[in-house]
């Protein structure tokens, strides 16, 4: 007997004999002998729960997260508050435990919130429709992109080199396998360079992506990129950082066509990098193209107001091999925790997370380059995270900020070829203690 | 209790607040004096303002109108719905798991690294693999993702005209929509009228086009396919890759393995064979396991063991790249990783046991009510079509509303697309046998039912929180989002 399966053995002997067969062994008759394992799986014998949670501490031993380390680390994912409110609620199993709505009398619970996530998307990016989710950043910008192709019946999508090298990496993929071209638009001093972008767009550009805050934490103006894209019938798709909006311009004040980003930072766990969410949001106009779940509001046969999976045509349950996507699985869960935090902070408080995460950024940034070592590698405005240069290689000057127990910044060596540069975060949650002893560290590193 | 049906928008008041922040440490200035002000939004955006209280209590009311597993049997044919252990949920929230960072140096996360190869190995071993990529987020994106190492596999070859797919008519919708985001044209064979692959159907479309198969095994109506070997050898001999969907993967955990059967690659579902939540349609994951000859495709990075060291082995020249940002979905595997360690080697093969024991069980009972296009042992899962001598007023969604009614989240409706009015029922291991018989027995109520009183059907559920919802308005006029003007 094992503890999550209950039939007994006179269970399993009554069941036979209405089955109609004498062993286990018969309901595998199918499987030709030659095809059945004759020895036991390579596996450890089933554990207790204290075993298990024996176990687990010792992992988790060999692990030192960010309650243990300052963090000042981003690059994509980011240590904001979560409210105590937030898992309490995500954690009730009438949520956890239940499947997509395909019973929408059953399910309200769950196609109520998404219709309130949806609401709450388009709230922050003043776009005209949002989907349920999907996966992450990265792979609702590469989604976007398909959708771009195949409503323009264009091939060549433009990709700015200061968006995430996650995405740009998850977009060439993509790309790859369904023979769309991708041209990196290059940078100029930290943004996107738009003169460039003039001579690399042609006939057969679909959209234009761009990042902000980029990759670097810089706000772009969207201004002139957006008519450059429009002027050549592209679409605009912009990489968003929902905890920005509160403050920034939204995508739909830039004209943007399809707005993309992670939503990680409304409340999700860091999760050693997943599960996060990814959000997609458009025009009314491109709403039938969108790949993943919708949910709409319609009415049951007493005339009450219920929500349901809608514009279902599109998907691949019905459409097979002609859905805008194969999305099954999003991440519901995710933006169940997205809605609670949204909702949580509100409109003022979202504002005072970004506010506070800029303000102590901005501090973070003149009390590290005071001292003249480290100077910002971009001199631009930025949020939460911003670049800087110094004197050593950002490995080796993590290697000692974790001795005195603090998580450093992304070194930009790897994917920007920015010697000695490092990408430094500072969220809400920082102290002016912690950002004094960071810096008081980088003068003696 | 009194029903609830306001929207999170329609508590805001102006001034509320469920947050407090400690007052900022560092000097507030201007935002404008930061950054300009034509960066800044004039608008501002558009969220509720309510407090703490009341969060708490509409998402407490938005859930009770949830059915969840917790709360009863949910026979989802193809969805694998099986008990969630508690313990999953514990050990993936522990700190020092569910709060790292994805870009933390390797000597930080060395206990990460380390569940995340040793739960590599057991899915290998359990499938009779050689790696695992953990990378992607769910069923489909897995699909995707193998599909992606068949074209790199080819492409390396220089083998450049295959550009074809071969999928049974019975297979998951997600099969033909995966092969098309990896820009393969797909070929559909149909199946015999026992419901397995038609062979000479598929030597028929074998050629030097041919990229590869995608199997379910069992397939889609429980079955499992006999002459896999065969399969196996007929596509390898054509110069294609054999891929196996791993949603019906429940049925044969330490009975048999895919990788002995002759598939090249498969992807598991965590989210359905190893129990953890489905999350109400999310966070899955959807591993991809390889053989030998195709593990240097797989997506970076890989999680190699040098000496002591676990590292994340990004230097694989052949892969085909990213497909998600960082590692995969963590916080699911942990669950995987747990649920494996609580069942063991004998744990898996008892619980496939008994998740094909309980579906015979109930295919036993129900077809004398039920008409059964495939009358034989059945795997983890079988699938009915329609009440048994019926005049044909009632149809499977007047059946599954009604179950609803009896208190029973109903099986999956009209799936496999090649049985008329299909009912498709997997109850898994962990649900006893008074569960099925109570179920059983609402079945064969809801079969008498339909014929001395159809409108009882017709008209269920009767009870929930809303009734029959109009689906045609819902997509002819979408709303997709409230709006003040709305309440």
């Amino acid at each position: 007997m094992h503890r999550y399966i209950p039939n007994t053995d006179a269970d399993a002997r009554a069941m036979m004999d209405v089955i109609g067969i004498d062993s286990m062994d018969g309901l595998f008759e199918d499987i030709p002998d030659n095809l059945i394992l004759k020895r036991p799986l390579k596996l450890n014998p089933g554990m207790s729960e204290l075993e298990i949670e024996r176990k687990m501490k010792e992992l988790g031993a060999k692990n030192q997260s960010t309650d243990d380390l300052v963090c000042f680390l981003g690059a994509g994912a980011y240590d904001h508050y979560i409210p105590s409110i937030v898992n309490h609620l995500a954690k009730r199993s009438e949520f956890y435990t239940a499947y997509t709505p395909y019973q929408p009398e059953i399910s309200q619970g769950t196609l109520q919130v998404i219709f309130e996530y949806q609401t709450m998307i388009c709230g922050l990016t003043g776009m005209d429709v949002s989907n349920a989710s999907l996966y992450d950043g990265a792979t609702a910008c590469a989604e976007a992109a398909i959708m771009a192709v195949d409503n323009t019946r264009r091939n060549t999508i433009l990709v700015s080199k200061t968006v995430n090298p996650e995405t740009r990496q998850v977009l060439k993929s993509y790309a790859h396998s369904r023979d769309i071209n991708i041209v990196e638009i290059p940078m100029v001093d930290g943004i996107t360079d738009s003169e460039m972008l003039k001579t690399l767009m042609d006939a057969d550009s679909a959209a234009v992506i761009v990042q902000s805050p980029n990759f670097f934490g810089i706000i772009e103006d969207l201004t002139e990129v957006e008519k450059l894209t429009h002027g050549n019938r592209s679409l605009l798709i912009s990489s968003v950082d929902p905890i920005s909006l509160a403050i920034l311009k939204k995508p739909a004040e830039y004209g943007v066509d399809i707005a993309v980003g992670d939503a990680q930072v409304l409340g999700n766990n860091l999760n050693y990098g997943g599960p996060y969410i990814g959000f997609l949001a458009t025009t009314s106009k491109l709403m039938r193209k969108m790949p993943g779940r919708i949910v709409g509001q319609s009415l049951d046969v007493d005339g009450k107001r219920a929500f349901v999976l809608t514009l279902q045509a599109r998907e691949q349950h019905i459409r097979r091999y002609k859905a805008t996507s194969n999305i099954c699985s999003n991440q519901n869960l995710n933006a169940l925790i997205a809605s609670i935090y949204m909702v949580t902070m509100g409109k003022k408080g979202l504002r005072e997370v970004a506010l506070q995460s800029t303000e102590k950024a901005y501090y973070a940034m003149h009390k590290l380059t005071a001292g003249g070592k480290y100077k910002l590698a971009f001199d631009r405005p930025f949020f939460r995270e911003f670049a800087l240069i110094g004197p050593k290689d950002a490995d080796l000057l993590n290697k000692e900020l974790l001795t005195n127990g603090i998580l450093g910044g992304y070194n930009l060596n790897k994917e920007y070829g920015i010697e000695n540069g490092v990408l430094l975060c500072v969220t809400e949650k920082r102290t002016k203690q912690e950002i004094d002893k960071l810096a008081a560290l980088t003068e003696v590193i | 209790m009194k029903s609830y049906n306001k929207l999170i928008f329609e508590l805001s008041k102006e001034g509320r607040n469920a947050i407090a922040f400690p007052k900022s440490d560092v000097d507030r200035t201007p935002l404008e004096e930061l950054i300009p002000a034509d960066l800044l939004t004039k608008e501002g955006v558009e969220l509720p303002e309510v407090s703490e209280v009341d969060v708490v209590r509409h998402y407490t009311l938005l859930s009770k109108k949830n059915y969840g597993l917790d709360m009863g049997f949910y026979p989802l044919g193809s969805c694998t719905m099986k008990y969630n252990p508690k313990i999953n949920e514990d050990m993936s929230s522990l700190g020092r798991f569910a709060n790292l960072h994805p870009y933390q140096s390797e000597d930080t996360v060395q206990g990460a690294l380390a569940l995340m190869y040793e739960l590599d190995y057991m899915l290998s071993e359990i499938s009779g693999m050689s790696r695992v990529s953990l990378q992607p987020a769910a069923g489909a994106h897995g699909e995707m993702t193998g599909l992606m190492v068949i074209k790199a596999y080819h492409e390396k070859r220089g083998d450049n005209k295959r550009t074809k797919i071969i999928v049974p008519d019975s297979a998951h919708g997600t099969n033909p929509a995966s092969a098309a985001m990896v820009g393969f044209d797909i070929i559909e064979i149909k199946s015999t009228k026992n419901g397995i692959i038609d062979m000479e159907d598929l030597k028929e479309v074998l050629s030097d086009e041919v990229a590869g198969l995608m199997l379910t095994n069992p397939n889609t109506l429980g079955l499992f396919e006999k002459d896999i070997k065969e399969i196996a050898d007929l596509i390898h001999e054509a110069g294609g890759l054999l891929y196996y969907d791993g949603a019906n993967m429940n049925a044969i955990m330490g009975v048999s393995r895919p990788g002995d059967m002759g598939f090249d690659v498969i992807h598991y579902n965590l989210h359905k064979t190893f129990s953890t939540p489905h999350g109400g349609g999310g966070p899955g994951s959807g591993p991809v396991g390889v053989k030998e000859h195709l593990v240097k495709f797989l997506p970076v990075p890989i999680i190699e063991k040098s000496g002591e060291e676990y590292i994340l082995d990004y230097d694989k020249p052949d892969s085909i790249g990213k497909i998600k940002s960082f590692y995969g979905h963590f916080g699911v595997m942990i669950r995987a990783y747990t649920y494996i360690l609580a069942m063991g080697a004998e744990g898996l093969k008892h619980a496939s046991h008994n998740a094909v024991l309980n579906a015979n069980y109930m295919m036993s009972r129900l077809k004398k009510y039920y008409k059964l296009p495939i009358d034989k042992i059945c795997m983890h899962e079988f699938v009915l079509g329609g009440i048994k001598d019926e005049a044909g007023e009632v149809t499977t969604l007047d059946i599954a509303k009604r179950l609803i009614d009896y208190g029973y989240h109903p099986p999956t409706v009209y799936f496999p697309l090649i049985v008329r009015e299909a009912m498709m029922i997997e109850p898994t291991e962990t649900e006893s046998r008074e569960t099925l018989d109570e179920f059983i027995e609402a079945m064969i109520s809801i079969a008498g039912e339909a014929k001395e009183n159809p409108v009882l059907l017709k008209e269920a559920p009767h009870n929930t929180p809303v009734r029959r919802i109009d689906e045609v308005l819902a997509a002819r006029k979408p709303v997709l989002k409230w709006q003040k003007s709305d309440s």
